[in-house]
């Protein structure tokens, strides 16, 4: 589980997260929309833990674990993994080489088989994110994730510039991830499926693409570093769209 | 032709002539005596002891001899071990070939002026020995040929006169070492080389340098690359020296004759290196490229790199990249000169740090900060190098992995 209580966090000396309260559940997945630069990228940057993100209140816990200060890489080994929206290339570093680094260099990860699933295998030779286009950069990410498969994936706009083609490649693999991808069996009953999922999901959409993929638990808005939330994403995208965001974070404030 | 007496003459005028960069060595420091070692074969070499063989195996010479069409080693002044497997190839000491073949002399100092400084002038006047290898036409290489000068005299300098042909559409792979045994300390290597690659050949030439702290090297090297030829030449050196300076030059003298240089250079606390490629292109369709890595762990670097393009319809790219890790200089100096129309030349330069967030990137996906470091400056220093064969692409990778540990 995670829990966030009061956290209040400072970018460059400005403060971009106000108060923020969110909790998520073994096998829940949150949605969290937003305008741009609202603090939404900013809010996972701050759980993964990067520094530049400065933590002036509140804090965060893990599996019950208090990670507020945690340095990434404990975080990263305690579950926590982030698929980014604009993530830095590392020349000379083959993707190959860092599917093998996410997953821990274990020796039962293959890099080719988990690359089929993203359709991604032409890339394994090239180094990390060098040229890639903004769809690529999403299916390489979700590529190091299914390596690295932790416990609370946050994705960063997974969806956003991703072609008609891939976009159902990108919404199922995620649903996978998340394991929201199985449905009720003759001897499980969808109560049984829920409890027995474990995985965590924080996902950022604009335009809700990804709920087609999958169903969640819970949608939150972040408006000027606030959060505020309601508990059907769809009602929240579409109170967005014909209301837009000031308004809608009004009506969810005002009925909780 | 010079005769002999005229290039001796025109060497002693320039036996006080410094450099034109670079410290200034006085190198009457230093013991140029001849040092007495005998031959040892094959099997001898293989029964070398373990610290030697390391430093050997260090500078990339493979002691079985298995992936090498042949080997040369000079320990000091003497040839020690020389021989060739290969057909077509030639391996010959180059005091043996000035006394024994002519044609040696349409070579020899060809295109490096004796008296250049006083580091030329000091091979011609002190001439030890060094290697000759030559592809002779429609020659390929299967497996690379190696080479050693290995150091063991304390106190000595080196002096040591190379030349490398590629005949007509032969292809030839070298792989050569400079290396000092473990307890040497302090000595000068002074290395004049000659490549010629003729028509439509392909000369690949990989260096991989393994000094001591308290040594100062002076290579001096020119290449001339006729039509079709292709000419590779490859510089490592990730080990501390006192100081290190040379600007290897080569001119493209047929159309469509392209060198691409590659260079690695790690600087440790000590250390001054000034290292450069420069390369004239003088006919239509020649092509150059010059890369450069440099890493600065405390020492000083400077990293050259001079494009003349003299005719149009040439094309020439020079990337020079260097990163400060624990202090030291990094002085890039990157020159491109255009003499015509119809130039294409470029240049991309940087020196800088290591990116916090790639650092944090690695850390999201598990590796330590150290390790995360680690793994950013070996893909740094990995540079994919089209043409070269893998046996010496392996030993690239390995001198990198080599010296992360030095790096760290
Ligand atoms: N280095 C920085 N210095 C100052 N301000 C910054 C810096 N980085 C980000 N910001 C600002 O912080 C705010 C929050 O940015 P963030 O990236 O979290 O927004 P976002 O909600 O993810 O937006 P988008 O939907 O466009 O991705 C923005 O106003 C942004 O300009
Ligand atoms: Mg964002």
């Amino acid at each position: 589980m995670l829990v966030i209580e009061d956290l209040q966090v400072e970018l460059a000396g400005k403060q971009i997260l106000k108060h923020i309260d969110l909790e998520i559940k073994p096998g829940e997945t949150h949605i969290l929309f937003g305008p741009n630069g609202s603090g939404k990228t900013s809010l996972l940057m701050t759980i993964m833990g990067y520094p530049q993100y400065k933590v002036t209140g509140g804090k965060i816990t893990f599996k019950g674990v208090d990670i507020t200060h945690m340095p990434i890489n404990e975080r990263a080994q305690l579950g926590i993994g982030m698929a980014y929206q604009r993530p830095p290339t590392i020349h000379g570093l083959k993707t190959r080489q860092m599917v093998k680094i996410c997953a821990g260099n274990r020796d039962d990860v293959d890099p080719e088989s988990l690359a089929r699933q993203v359709n991604f295998e032409d890339f394994l030779d090239r180094d990390v994110n060098a040229g890639f286009s903004g769809g690529e950069i999403k299916r390489s990410e979700l590529l190091q994730l299914l390596a690295q498969n932790p416990d609370l994936m946050l994705f960063d706009e997974p969806e956003s510039g991703v072609d008609l083609e891939n976009i159902a490649l990108v919404g199922t693999t995620i649903a996978k991830l998340l394991q929201k991808e199985c449905s009720p069996t003759d001897l499980k009953s969808m109560l049984q499926v829920k409890r027995e999922r474990t995985k965590m999901g924080l996902i950022i959409t604009h335009t809700g693409h990804i709920l087609e993929y999958l169903t969640a638990d819970k949608g939150q808005v972040l408006y000027n570093g606030v959060l505020s939330c309601a508990d059907n994403p769809r009602d929240i995208l579409q109170c967005i769209s014909e209301m837009g965001y000031e308004e809608c974070v009004r009506c969810t404030l005002a009925s909780n | 032709m010079y005769t002999r007496e005229q290039l001796k003459e025109r060497a002693l005028k320039a036996k006080d002539k410094p450099a034109a960069i670079g410290p200034d060595l006085d190198l009457s420091r230093y013991d140029k005596a001849p040092v007495e070692h005998r031959y040892i074969d094959h099997d001898e070499l293989l029964s070398l002891p373990p610290l030697e063989k390391e430093r050997l195996v260090m500078a990339g010479i493979d002691i079985t001899e298995k992936e090498r069409g042949g080997t040369y080693i000079q320990k000091d002044t003497a040839v020690v071990h020389c021989d060739v497997k290969q057909d077509g190839i030639e391996v010959i000491p180059i005091k043996k070939a000035l006394e024994k073949y002519d044609w040696i002399w349409d070579y020899y100092w060809k295109l490096v002026a004796v008296d250049t400084d006083k580091y030329t002038a000091a091979a011609e006047l002190d001439l030890h020995d060094g290697y000759v290898i030559r592809a002779l036409p429609g020659a390929k290489s299967v497996y690379p040929i190696q080479a050693c000068l290995y150091m063991d005299k304390n106190n000595l300098q080196q002096n040591v006169h190379n030349i490398i042909i590629a005949e007509e559409d032969s292809e030839l792979h070298i792989i050569t070492g400079c290396s000092t045994s473990p307890h040497m300390k302090r000595g000068a290597h002074l290395g004049v080389s000659e490549f010629f690659v003729k028509k439509n050949a392909k000369l690949s030439f990989t260096m991989i340098h393994n000094w001591a702290e308290d040594m100062d090297i002076r290579p001096r090297s020119v290449a001339q690359v006729e039509e079709g030829g292709l000419f590779l030449n490859n510089y490592i050196c990730m080990k501390p020296v006192r100081s290190l300076q040379m600007y290897p030059t080569t001119h493209l003298v047929g159309e469509n004759a392209v060198a691409r240089f590659y260079s690695i250079i790690v600087g440790s606390p000590g250390s001054e290196y000034d290292v450069g490629g420069r390369i004239y292109l003088k006919k239509p369709g020649a092509r150059a490229e010059i890369v450069a890595r440099t890493i600065s762990n405390g020492g000083k670097i400077v990293a050259r790199g001079h494009l003349i393009g003299e005719v149009p319809d040439i094309k020439a790219h020079l990337e020079c990249k260097g990163l400060i890790l624990n202090g030291g200089i990094i002085h890039a100096i990157p020159e491109l000169e255009g003499h015509t129309d119809g130039v294409e030349m470029s240049h991309e330069a940087a020196v800088g740090k290591i990116a916090q967030e790639e650092i944090a990137y690695l850390m999201s996906r598990g590796l330590s900060e150290d390790d995360a470091v680690a793994t950013i400056v070996r893909g740094f220093l990995s540079v994919d190098i089209p043409g070269l064969p893998p046996q010496l692409q392996a030993e690239i990778d390995r001198a990198v992995e080599e010296s992360d540990k030095d790096v760290m």
